[in-house]
């Protein structure tokens, strides 16, 4: 652990002192304090759920801390908003890139100098020439006049990239920066931060994929549940040390394979395609079998699920459901042969925001509960509520309060038990435990352990690859639109995954 | 050309094209500069509000109260004028004064409030229509102070009249706040991606205030040709008609969700729109069909937008498959 002492202050750009902030009843961050150095790469850790966007979010002035300082240069802002936190240098690339899509890439990156400047008449040429200026800095080329809306998603997170650094920054702090880069990109990516280091401006990376960022950061500061766990030299590290202080809990611990001896398939795709989507996808799916599912974003794995769900037709292929060949054209006709699907983003997908718990619980199944006047049946419906309630857990007070006085844990409990009210076969969870705290995640884990017990088939579609090797036994991993592998989790360790998932 | 090809402006041209081939093959008589003069001047008010109901669609607003806007300003200004005594420019500056404030009102509710800004537009269009109307007692005043009527009837050499020139005035105005000055950039900025604007470091309210102001000031100056068309000021004579603009404005290609949208689509949807109303008249087809015919060509047009925006998201790959073996 180094924290640096007080000697060594001036060489130190910001430093935070025990920060702490809570969102109604939770503790996002408790006494966190960290320093980062001028010129330094440094490494923000931990996994979702652990405090690194909230403390991202105190740094760049969007949130207040509870108590606790923050250091720029040795001082301390009277007011931190966004624009003080700009004007002190600092830089933020948002996960979500924060660009203006119907915007050319030129204004993209210039006007918000421009903006800067105060000025009021816009000049054309002056546009144009920071924002060459900004993509020759990392030898970049992209026309300049095309729409941001048009273009990948690697362009775009360069093209944020170009307008963060268009500025006079001192820091630049990089949400999750690699995710959608090839591997060619993330080269660019390094020798530009490499390239900034040399500026005397500082980097922090804030990520859970840790094998790239490996290559460059110096130091990693980890956070696990809102608590600062330490701050270590990349000497002192190696990746699988890395991950057990993320998680808190030696890898692939508590792993759990139901064993897939003599069952019987529940589910078969063969060489399903579908255009831009996905290719040649074949697999099989056993009853009571939880089948992981992994791969980068833009892999395809959602887009597949969407095709088993009814909502992606496929081009060609064939789906077989109980050894018969299935046509799913719609949702409900997926729900009928006893597929259902738990949707990545369940506050956007999943959960009928300002409904009561119990409404959202019932509402997949709702023409289940119909009495002879084709109305709904109200003492069944409290039943089938109380029953899931119940069944699953869910610490609730009051079933008629809206969804979303629940927990994130709990939120996704209520999702999952919408699909299992169905009573389906075959249940694909995408990204159950995204953006949910590590006690919830368990909780969540074991449920899904629970009901594969029960004869479900489940598909687990994860970005962790350390959830997919501690729950399922069977490993699919998706690149490009394709299966490259199929593993066998007793043989694997995060780290070979990660490097298989990534392009060559 | 491939660029204009993708644009939904270049298509509605086509369409106005078509419309305005058949209807003259129809009847000659529309084609005649006459005719074409006579409806730049009568879509002259709706054609200024139209250009400020774009500007809030740009930034991510909508406004339906700017027809009770207009309403309260010109009412208020023949009163006034009748009563005190004035001229056409104290009436320009009385109007588009009551305008801008009655426009920042909305927009320091919107902001502040953070009420949905097509909820408060609503309650203001009551309550500023209300208001008028409690105070007016509903009274007509039929006879305006002559420069209205000076106004109305003033040609520029040709004939053209210059209640079109204040138009087009509006129109390159609002040309240059829009693409030459960093605030119409920021409009736009605003109208695509709030939450980034306001990372970025974009003064949001200031943008909203000027946004809902100018919509406050051209319905405020707009109302002053309105005056000098009708040469009456009736209390309900506007209001009523603030969907037909927006109409005019979502046919000509701009997003009612925001970010998206031009001052030559906005005129071509006013033109569509006009040409419609004229060109059914002059063959024949008795104006009962009117609102038939209007709600058709929206309801194609706005389908059609919506298509090709469907076919271009299809088209972009979701996943980039490799081809090949592995």
């Amino acid at each position: 652990m180094s924290e640096p002492p007080a000697a060594q202050a001036q060489d130190v750009f910001l430093r935070l002192e025990k920060i702490s902030k809570r969102y109604g009843g939770v503790t996002a961050l408790d006494q966190v304090s960290c320093s980062i150095r001028k010129g330094e790469i440094h490494c923000l850790a931990g996994e979702n759920g652990s405090g690194k966007s909230t403390l991202i979010k105190i740094i760049s002035g969007v949130e207040h801390p509870d108590s606790g300082s923050i250091f720029f240069d040795g001082q301390t802002p009277r007011h931190l908003d966004s624009t003080e936190s700009i004007n002190r240098g600092v830089q933020v690339i948002y996960q979500d890139l924060s660009l203006f899509a119907n915007l050319t890439v030129a204004e993209n990156i210039a006007l918000p100098r421009v903006l800067a400047r105060k000025a009021i008449a816009l000049r054309w040429s002056e546009i144009q020439r920071r924002a060459a200026d900004a993509l020759k800095r990392i030898r970049l080329e992209i026309d300049l006049q095309e729409t941001v809306g048009n273009l990948s998603l690697a362009q775009q997170q360069l093209v944020a990239i170009c307008r963060a650094l268009s500025g006079d920054v001192k820091l630049l702090i990089m949400d999750e920066p690699t995710t959608a880069l090839t591997r060619k990109e993330v080269d660019i990516l390094f020798s530009v931060v490499l390239d900034l280091q040399r500026k005397s401006i500082s980097i922090l990376f804030v990520s859970h994929k840790l094998n790239e960022l490996f290559e460059v950061a110096e130091r990693f500061t980890i956070l696990r549940d809102g608590k600062w766990v330490g701050t270590f030299e990349q000497r002192d590290l190696d990746a699988r040390k890395l991950v057990t202080l993320m998680t808190g809990q030696e890898v692939a611990s508590d792993a759990f394979w139901p064993g897939l001896k003599d069952r019987e398939v529940l589910l078969e795709v063969r060489s399903l395609s579908k255009r831009n989507n996905f290719k040649d996808v074949s697999f099989q799916l056993h009853r009571g079998e939880i089948l992981g599912l992994t791969g980068l974003l833009g892999s395809g794995r959602t887009e597949l699920a969407l095709a088993l769900f009814g909502m992606n037709r496929p081009d060609s292929g064939e789906i077989l459901i109980g050894g018969h060949p299935a046509q799913i054209h719609s949702v409900q006709e997926a729900v009928r042969l006893g597929i259902s699907y738990v949707p990545e983003n369940r506050i956007r997908q999943g959960l009928v925001i300002g409904q009561s718990i119990g409404s959202n619980i019932i509402l997949a199944m709702i023409d289940r509960l119909l009495n002879r006047f084709r109305l709904i049946d109200s003492m069944q419906r409290k039943q089938v509520i109380q029953f899931w309630i119940r069944k699953l857990g869910i610490k609730v007070q009051d079933p008629g309060l809206p969804v979303e006085t629940l927990s994130g844990g709990n939120q996704q409990r209520v999702v999952i038990a919408r699909w299992l009210a169905t009573n389906p076969k075959v249940l694909i969870l995408d990204c159950p435990t995204v953006g949910i705290d590590v006690a919830a995640k368990r909780s969540v884990h074991q449920l899904i352990r629970e009901l594969s017990q029960t004869g479900v088939g489940i598909i687990l579609i994860t970005d962790e690859t350390g959830e997919a090797l501690n729950n399922c036994e069977r490993v699919l991993l998706m690149r490009s639109g394709r299966f490259i592998a199929c593993l066998n989790s007793a043989e694997e360790t995060e780290w070979t995954i990660q490097s298989r998932l990534e392009k060559p | 050309m491939k660029k204009l090809v993708s644009r939904s402006e270049f298509y509605l041209f086509l369409l106005i094209l078509v419309l305005g081939a058949g209807f003259t093959a129809a009847n000659p008589k529309f084609l005649s500069l006459q005719n074409i003069l006579d409806l730049l001047k009568s879509y002259s008010f709706f054609g200024i509000l139209s250009v400020g109901a774009l500007v809030v669609l740009l930034s991510g607003g909508i406004d339906i109260s700017f027809t009770a806007v207009a309403q309260v300003a010109e009412y208020v200004t023949v009163a006034v004028i009748l009563q005190y005594g004035g001229n056409l420019f104290t009436a320009f500056l009385l109007s588009s004064s009551i305008g801008i404030v009655l426009g920042l009102i909305n927009g320091l509710l919107i902001h502040f409030l953070q009420i949905p800004p097509i909820i408060t537009t609503i309650a203001t269009l009551n309550l500023y229509f209300g208001c008028l109307y409690v105070i007016s007692t509903g009274n007509i005043i039929y006879r305006v102070p002559k420069f209205f009527e000076d106004l109305s009837g003033t040609m520029l050499p040709g004939g053209f009249p210059m209640v079109a020139v204040l138009w087009i005035g509006v129109v390159i105005g609002t040309w240059v706040i829009l693409h030459q000055t960093v605030l119409g950039r920021s409009i736009y900025a605003l109208g695509g991606n709030l939450i980034a604007a306001e990372r970025v470091g974009f003064k949001v309210l200031y943008i909203r205030l000027f946004v809902y102001g100018f919509m406050g000031f051209l319905s405020g100056f707009g109302s002053v040709v309105h005056t000098a068309l009708v040469q009456s000021a009736i209390p309900n004579s506007i209001v009523g008609h603030e969907l037909d603009v927006l109409a005019a404005v979502v046919l000509g290609g701009a997003n009612i969700f925001g970010g998206a949208g031009s001052l030559a689509g906005t005129f071509m949807g006013v033109a569509l729109l006009a040409m419609l109303g004229n060109g059914l008249t002059l063959i024949g087809i008795s104006s009962y069909w009117n609102d038939v015919v209007i709600g058709i060509v929206l309801l194609v047009g706005v389908t059609f937008s919506s298509l090709q925006r469907m076919y271009l998201a299809g088209r972009r790959a979701k996943v980039v498959v490799e081809e090949g073996a592995l």
